[in-house]
């Protein structure tokens, strides 16, 4: 297997709690079949990369989310965007996967990087919005899109996310 | 009568984890031992079928007993 191991390299460009899955599901899966991964974290996506996850999901510009009691059915789309609107159907979110079994996003960010999925910051995100590598969790790297292509290049799979 | 080495109980856990976590413990195991696999996530049959295909692993059971999902993997 090792010979001809297989590439998955992803671009996460999305900063929400709901957004936050697909790329860690599938790295650690692919880890988990042999793969070796990267993913390149840009724009909003590094939110994810942040070692205190404070993740978010909004119905606001979202028709396609279920909400309890048939809410996307009847809910005015105007009340979504009151105060506290977010936060309640962020905290609602992650108490439903709680129940359902699902991981949660540090738990599979960190069977990534316990299986050895590269994780990369994009350095041109991080200096356009001034952020401090410090709030990013340890071991990764920073790089471009030419980074990027390095291995994506070779990559079997390629997603952007 | 069937034998394995090391039992793993993935009940009550979702999609990937019932794999994550048997990929954990095959790493832990010697080739040729058998890890026994409970899970109560309906999407682990199909999923265990793939993963053992796509990492050489043996699928040597899988079967519903009382609303879980057995499975028996050989280590290749």
């Amino acid at each position: 297997m090792s010979d001809e191991q297989k590439k998955l390299a992803i671009i996460a460009t999305k900063g929400t709690l709901d957004w936050a899955y697909p790329p860690f599901i599938l790295a650690s899966t692919a880890a988990a079949l042999g793969y070796e991964c990267q993913i390149f974290f840009t724009f909003y996506g590094l939110n994810l990369l942040k070692k205190k996850l404070n993740l978010k999901v909004s119905s606001l510009g979202n028709p396609g989310m279920p909400m309890p009691m048939g809410m996307d059915k009847w809910f005015p789309v105007l009340f979504q965007a009151l105060p506290g609107m977010e936060a309640m159907m962020s905290a609602m979110m992650k108490a439903k996967m709680k129940a359902k079994g699902v991981a949660s996003v540090e738990e599979l960010r960190t069977m990534c990087q316990e299986a050895d999925v590269k994780l990369i910051a994009c350095q041109m995100t991080v200096d356009l919005f001034d952020m401090d590598p410090s709030q990013f969790i340890d071991g990764i790297e920073f790089g471009g899109a030419a980074t990027f292509f390095e291995f994506a290049g070779e990559s079997d799979i390629c997603l952007f996310i | 009568m069937a034998n394995w080495d090391q039992e793993l109980d993935a009940s009550g856990l979702n999609c990937p984890l019932p794999i994550l976590r048997a990929k954990k413990a095959l790493a832990g195991m010697q080739s040729g031992q058998v890890l026994r696999i409970i899970a109560t996530d309906p999407g682990s049959v199909k999923d265990f079928e793939a993963f053992a295909k796509q990492t050489g692993h043996e699928l040597l059971e899988s079967k519903e007993e009382g609303g879980k999902f057995h499975f028996l993997i050989k280590k290749a």
